[in-house]
């Protein structure tokens, strides 16, 4: 087991495009680390920088007390899920998981105590001796986990493992990575781009755009207290609304013509400074008396709760409520929130401008 | 189908019958006059009909020889025809799948430039630079030799083509994860390029086996000793034109084992090949 | 197209280049180049000199009559073979693309010839047009005409025209197959629904869908005529009677082995590369082309 540092770490390109800009993180030993970002904002890169299938530009990865820059992958006792599950599809289930362990000369009964076991904590020891191409999506998923487990790696990098699975099995699988990286305590690394797999598998969560980290923190965290913009709209769905928003006075901003107030506000903003104002649908609720005045455009029905969808001041504004709380024929709602829970950013770099 | 037509497939299917027999009869008739005796057929008499002298005619071709020359038996001429296709057909293969490799999977200095060199290949059959070529086989005193009978045949682009295309397709993901099992250049060739090439080089094989065993121009020149001929060219030579001495008994009995290995190499590996085809993951 | 991912090693890559290279080297570039240095040279009688002559030699080339000849033999010959050979195969494979019983059946009988050499399908066809014991020929005979490849220079064109499109048939007809079984079935589908008949659906639809294949055969048809069919003029007329049956390729075999004009043989060898080179990029930019639409 071992804890995996990045100090300043870049990828600049042949073509000079610069993938990763600079990226500074500390994994502890154990740590399941979620790296998120839509598609391009380096974090694949930065997976496989660690894994060492792409070279570092500058900075150091470590892995442990050792830094692994021109270390082979094969040496750097690290073991990766693909995507595509990357299986070799002329050998068996069993020489599949073997393989990387029969390269490095581990004596056959070993190997096989091991490729069993990892098999029988998979559920997959029925069809070991099955080619890849014989199996269903989820089987070789828990093929393409196998063989990362059998290696007893310091290290597990995750490549967006689940999203070539349909929906239902994807869910399924994710409580299962989850329960084996927490028996099997090993540090992990895991790549997606979708922020559910994120909140819910990650104990420490990178959110990165355009090869920037944006903001690394625990789950919650990060979802109560987004230190951008980006990271407010990326993290939580349906997104935050962003509306736009005038500084009245300290802890105080117009939003659509109601005064909000606000418990997280950086000192000595200007009256009159215009802000983004970050507006969850979930913390949304109606007012018995004055409030943002909202005009109802449609509603989605979800089962348990309902979005009312509507416009202030050109911007788009999402509302979320438990179905029945508020009626559907409602033509224009009324809307309060917590000064705890309402963000505010800078409208242009979108920075977070809070104490 | 989209009509349902009142005669059923009857029109596509006479015509498929007559193609099938054209392409069919000079094979059959070269048969049939591998079993009648050389009168029969110089006469002019032979019936399109199997005669009765079948084992006798192919015994004399193969162990004995035709009696009007000093032929060799055409059973040495297949030898030497099979060497010279398998030496064409496996070299090939052998030198195109490490070349392509080196394209495809290593990035080094007039990586390019090799690439181009081999692809221009593609465009000059040997019968264009054919002199040439036979000289500096004969500088190298490769003449009635296997090696110059195959080497010179055994350069061309197709094999690195087809291997380089072949490779494309491969994930990348796969040398990935083996570079994290810990294979390197060497095993990842054995372990997972060769294995998933299997129908690639088959394919390859087939073609390049009918065409080594199909050559004409080159062993013609490169061999002068009847002992190194190529029974594609002995054939041609047990025919006289303008000779009603032609032994055609013989000829077409020679012509009939000439075609025989090819077309069972056709026609077997055509399952293997579908085979692949319809099996091919991804 | 490149690779993502590639293996590291600086010498390991040209150890696995050098035998392709080596070969080709030595049997492709050397000797191509020595044919373009010798259509530049004449030597003397005795073969004990040469010298620098320029374009001479194809300037003399293009003197002969026999020369331009050939290459109208060439034409004839190629373009016969061509429009024969790909139009029973187009018509071949139009019919075993219909859903019949027996199609893979069909398909296995029409392919083999692609195995047989060009000389022993020569041979084969030779056997049935001998004059005096081929059993076509005597069918010929008693209908009254006059057969004799061996004598008469258009039977012998005949002749060769048949066996290299007999011979020829089974390569085209796979691939029009595989290229009728590329058009998605919906686009016939709707054409019927829009009322066209089978013959009219073949040629407004079927028939332009198909010619990349077409296009592509064109150029793979033109390159064997030229070349493949060595074997096949050489068996059954060794390009005769009075050279009725000689090509470019087989002129370039008889002027270098029997004539010994070495710089001439040269010369006509450079410009079958030009064609062949020519008909290449042809091919090449339609390819593009089509990969780029």
């Amino acid at each position: 087991m071992a804890e995996v540092v990045l100090k300043d770490v870049r990828k600049t390109y042949a073509g000079g495009v610069e993938a990763v800009k600079g990226v500074s993180l500390d994994i502890p030993d154990g740590g399941f680390c979620v790296l998120v970002g839509p598609s391009g904002c380096g974090k694949s890169t930065l997976l496989r920088m660690i894994a060492g299938l792409e070279t570092i530009t500058a900075g150091s990865v470590a892995i442990g007390p050792r830094v692994v820059n021109d270390v082979e992958p094969a040496d750097r006792d690290i073991a990766m899920v693909f995507q595509n599950y990357a299986l070799y599809p002329h050998m068996s289930v069993y020489d599949n998981m073997a393989y990387g362990l029969k390269n490095r000369g581990t004596p056959k009964d070993e190997i096989d105590k091991r490729v069993k076991e990892a098999a029988r904590i998979l559920a997959i020891e029925s069809f070991l001796a099955r080619k890849p191409r014989a199996l269903s999506g989820g089987q070789r998923q828990r093929v393409a986990m196998g063989r990362a487990i059998v290696r007893k790696p310091q290290v597990f990098l995750f490549d967006e493992p689940l999203s070539n699975l349909d929906a239902k099995l994807r869910v399924q699988m994710r409580v299962e990575i989850k329960r084996l990286q927490r028996a099997l305590g090993v540090t992990s690394v895991y790549v997606t781009h979708d922020q559910v797999e994120a909140m819910t598998l990650s104990d420490k969560l990178v959110v990165m755009n355009a090869g920037n980290v944006e903001q690394v923190g625990l789950p919650n965290d990060v979802y109560k207290r987004p230190a951008s913009r980006f990271v407010a709209t990326f993290i939580g769905s349906p997104p935050m609304n962003i509306v736009p928003g005038i500084v009245e006075g300290d802890g105080r901003v117009a939003v659509g013509g109601h005064m909000l107030a606000v418990a997280d506000m950086a000192p000595g903003l200007a009256p009159g400074t215009v802000l983004d104002v970050g507006l969850r649908p979930e913390d949304l609720e109606v007012s018995g008396g004055p409030g943002i005045r909202l005009p109802v455009d449609f509603v989605e029905e979800l089962g348990a709760t309902q979005l009312f969808h509507g416009k202030l001041d050109g911007a788009e504004m999402v509302v979320q409520a438990p179905t029945g709380a508020i009626t559907s024929d409602t033509r224009q709602l009324t809307l309060t929130i917590d000064a705890a829970k309402v963000h505010l950013f800078d409208r242009d770099t979108g920075a977070r401008r809070g104490r | 189908m989209v009509e349902k037509r009142r005669f059923g497939n009857l029109v596509p299917h006479l015509i498929l019958l007559v193609g099938v027999s054209i392409v069919a009869f000079p094979v059959y008739l070269a048969f049939v006059a591998s079993t009648h005796d050389a009168a029969t057929i110089a006469n002019g008499q032979m019936q399109p009909v199997p005669g009765p002298h079948f084992l006798e005619n192919y015994y004399r071709t193969i162990f004995v020889g035709t009696s009007s020359s000093t032929r060799e038996p055409v059973g040495t001429m297949m030898l030497n025809s099979f060497v010279m296709a398998m030496g064409i057909a496996l070299g090939k293969i052998l030198i195109s799948i490490i070349s392509a490799y080196a394209v495809v999977y290593f990035r080094f200095p007039f990586r390019m430039t090799a690439f181009w060199i081999i692809f221009v290949t593609l465009m000059l059959p040997v019968e264009v630079r054919i002199y040439p070529t036979y000289k500096i086989v004969a500088d190298l005193g490769l003449i009635d030799t296997y090696a110059g009978l195959t080497m010179p045949l055994v350069a061309s682009a197709t094999g690195t083509l087809l291997f380089r295309q072949f490779f494309m397709t491969i994930p990348d993901e796969l040398l990935e994860a083996s570079k994290i099992d810990g294979a390197g250049a060497f095993r990842f060739f054995k372990d997972t390029v060769l294995p998933l090439s299997i129908t690639t080089i088959a394919a390859l094989f087939v073609i390049q086996f009918i065409y080594g065993w199909n050559q004409y121009l080159w062993p013609l020149l490169i061999t002068t000793k009847d002992n190194m001929q190529t029974i594609v060219i002995g054939i041609k030579k047990m025919i006289v034109t303008q000779d009603a001495l032609t032994e055609w008994q013989l000829a077409m009995a020679t012509a009939v084992l000439a075609m025989l290995p090819p077309v069972v190499v056709v026609v077997l590996m055509q399952r293997l090949f579908v085979k692949g085809l319809v099996e091919t993951e991804k | 197209m490149e690779k993502r991912s590639v293996i590291s090693g600086r010498l390991l890559p040209y150890l696995l280049l050098l035998p392709q290279l080596a070969i080709t080297l030595v049997f492709f570039y050397w000797p191509a180049s020595q044919a373009l240095w010798q259509s530049f040279m004449l030597e003397d009688a005795f073969g004990l000199s040469s010298e620098f002559v320029g374009l001479e030699n194809y300037a003399a080339l293009f003197q002969q009559p026999e020369y331009f000849r050939a290459v109208g033999t060439t034409f004839i010959f190629s373009t016969a073979v061509t429009v024969l050979s790909l139009s029973v195969a187009l018509l071949l494979a139009a019919m075993a693309d219909r859903q019949i019983r027996g199609a893979p059946v069909y398909k296995t009988l029409l392919i083999w010839p692609y195995a047989v050499a060009p000389a022993i399908a020569g041979v084969l066809w030779l056997f049935m047009f001998q004059p005096s014991l081929g059993l076509v020929a005597r069918g010929l005979r008693s209908l009254g005409l006059d057969w004799n490849p061996l004598l008469n220079g258009n039977h012998a064109m005949m002749l060769v025209v048949l066996s290299a499109t007999w011979k020829q048939i089974s390569y085209n007809f796979l691939f029009f197959l595989a290229g009728l079984q590329a058009i998605p079935k919906s686009l016939i589908e709707a054409a019927a629904i829009d009322g066209a008949r089978p013959t009219r659906r073949f040629w407004t639809i079927v028939f332009p869908l198909l010619s990349p294949t077409t296009f592509f055969l064109l150029v793979v048809n033109i390159v064997y005529v030229f070349f493949d069919t060595f074997g096949i003029i050489d068996a059954v007329t060794g390009g005769g009677p009075a050279k009725a049956t000689e090509t470019l390729v087989y002129k370039v075999y008889s002027d270098g082995r029997l004539g010994g004009d070495l710089g001439g043989s040269a010369a006509q060898s450079v410009i079958l590369m030009i064609i062949v080179i020519a008909l290449t990029a042809v091919q090449f930019r339609f390819v593009e082309r089509k990969v780029q639409y």
